[in-house]
């Protein structure tokens, strides 16, 4: 039992530094002061955070970026909200069917969503700007926004509610002081994903937002040229910080509205 | 009571209307409008409302159309491979070996990579596989060999690689679920019974693991046939798969009613293939219900 164990143990681990290699390597290359992404190193510089500092393209591909994630976070989780309600505390004929078309986007390959909905936008007549990208964003962060929201109203104790209700709350009332303040955690943890994977997401934000750059997309035009790549290595080692650090919240978050609801701490973002 | 339900499932409705709509409108109808632009003749700047089997036609005689369609098929089921085979042993480990408090902690190093950016990931894969890349220069460095690996030098084994790395969470957190739901006892039942521990395990726990597995395939097979980013920075545009050529059609070229008949034809591959899975697969989906 013991020597199965630890091959197993050993697997795990290489098979973490296999997840983890990329992200290990960034760091590397954009303290190097080389211009070729290679071994060997050559020295240390932070001259390539500088000069990304300098860059006013990737500034508004960043003010853009932000925008288009805080919107779409914002509106992703508010939808998420009515449809994790719906599914964890109602029954009514067709919600599979419709929680399943819902939480479609999840597995549809992203280039139909941009295509389909490109076509359509250029159809209508509507001018592709940040307001476009924040259409097909909110699409595609809504289910795992409801994925974590259904976690979190799934182990709501239902009898708090119709205590409140008992207490003379209105059906508003009870939701806004006694089910909301439960699920806080939840809704926190949903902003904080939706707000990730916006910020990260390249297909739609190429196909939708015009002549408007986001970050990735900015990344993107980039990476053709090797004189700008040791910038790009700086700026995702920032990106990668961010998103610790962001994940580290939202899986605390997480964690804290399990334990208040004395729930079980298993169970990841998906 | 009927008036209770009803009552309840206005209020269900009420409740899942403002999420239901905004796919409609943001989902639905755009499908709806490719499926409709796929039947229609393309026009000088315009689409022509002639109705035409035309776009099918070419889709399915051009040979460019049918190597690129193979392509996406035979690279995402080799990704589907790959991945679900690398992580289920990760599944298992965390899932038997570990300490239940340190599942969580886990699960969340599993996950975190996946929420870094896709294309710096993407283009480091490059950087770590290419003719001066990381392996290669490591390896002719430590003189183990004298000419650099070609076998993962900007091919579909490195695009392979690169996507079992990206769709790695997507196969280890299905097969981790359906692994805790199984029932220990039943394994020590096993043993009682005098299985031996790999018996056990290839009789009770693969069985039961199956729903994971299969969730696990279909999550990573769908997705990967229709990336976009993988094909182009690592391949260099030399090797496109279908989405490459969804968007040369309908952006580079503007022949949308090509590009949608593409796209449908796509999505229609991936859901027979998918549905000839689940079918195939029915014994074990039954095992749980």
């Amino acid at each position: 039992m013991k020597g199965q164990g630890r091959g197993l143990q050993a697997y795990a681990l290489l098979y973490l530094l296999f997840l983890y290699a990329p992200i290990i390597l960034l760091p590397l290359f954009a303290f190097n002061s080389g211009t070729i992404i290679a071994f060997p190193l050559q020295g240390f510089t932070t001259g390539w955070f500088a000069q990304m500092w300098a860059n006013a393209t990737l500034r508004t591909a960043l003010t853009n970026s932000l925008i288009i994630a805080v919107s779409a976070a914002i509106l992703a989780t508010c939808l998420g909200i009515f449809a994790a309600r719906a599914s964890t505390r109602f029954e009514f004929p067709g919600k599979g069917g419709m929680m399943g078309f819902i939480l479609l986007p999840m597995v549809l390959p992203e280039i139909i969503v941009a295509m389909s909905l490109l076509v359509v936008l250029l159809g209508v007549g509507v001018e592709l700007s940040i307001l476009t990208v924040i259409l097909g964003h909110v699409l595609i962060c809504m289910p795992y926004a409801i994925a974590i929201l259904s976690t979190a109203f799934s182990s709501l104790d239902r009898s708090l509610e119709e205590a409140a209700y008992d207490l003379g709350e209105t059906r508003w009332s009870a939701f806004r002081l006694v089910t909301l303040p439960l699920v806080m955690p939840g809704i926190i943890s949903s902003l904080l994903i939706s707000f990730t994977i916006s910020l990260d997401e390249f297909i739609i934000a190429f196909f939708l937002a015009g002549n408007q750059p986001t970050l990735p997309t900015y990344i993107f035009s980039q990476l053709r040229f090797p004189k700008q790549i040791p910038m790009i290595m700086a700026l995702g080692t920032v990106l990668v910080a961010l998103s610790i650090v962001l994940l580290t919240l939202g899986e605390y978050f997480r964690r804290r509205g399990n334990a208040r609801m004395g729930g079980n701490p298993t169970g990841g973002f998906l | 009571m009927a008036k209770g339900l009803d009552a309840q499932a206005r209020q269900g409705y009420a409740l899942i209307a403002p999420p239901f709509l905004y796919a409609l409108l943001i989902l639905a109808a755009p499908l709806l409008t490719i499926l409709t632009y796929s039947f229609l003749t393309d026009g000088y700047l315009e689409v022509v409302r002639d109705f035409t089997w035309a776009n099918y036609a070419q889709v399915w005689t051009d040979p460019i159309v049918r190597t690129v369609m193979l392509r996406s098929l035979v690279v995402s089921a080799l990704v589907t491979l790959v991945t679900v085979l690398l992580a289920f042993p990760v599944a298992y480990y965390v899932s038997f070996m570990v300490r239940p408090e340190k599942k969580a902690t886990w699960l969340f190093l599993i996950t975190i990579p996946f929420w870094t950016s896709y294309l710096i990931r993407v283009f480091l894969w490059k950087v770590i596989l290419g003719y001066n890349g990381v392996i290669n220069s490591s390896l002719t460095g430590l003189g183990i060999i004298d000419e650099p690996l070609t076998f993962i030098l900007y091919n579909v084994n490195s695009i392979v690689i690169t996507l079992a790395h990206a769709y790695a969470p997507f196969a280890i957190l299905p097969i981790f679920v359906a692994l805790e739901k199984i029932d220990r006892s039943l394994l020590e039942a096993g043993r009682d019974l005098g299985e031996s521990r790999a018996m056990t395990f290839w009789r009770v726990t693969l069985p039961l693991a199956m729903p994971g597995v299969l969730a696990a395939v279909l999550i990573v097979f769908i997705p990967t046939i229709g990336d976009y980013v993988t094909p182009e920075l690592i391949g260099g545009g030399k090797i496109p798969m279908i989405a490459n050529l969804i968007q040369v059609q309908m952006l580079a070229l503007d022949n949308r009613p090509l590009g949608s008949a593409l796209a449908v034809t796509a999505m229609a591959i991936v859901a027979l293939v998918s549905i000839v899975f689940l079918l195939i697969n029915r014994r074990f989906l039954k095992v749980r219900s």
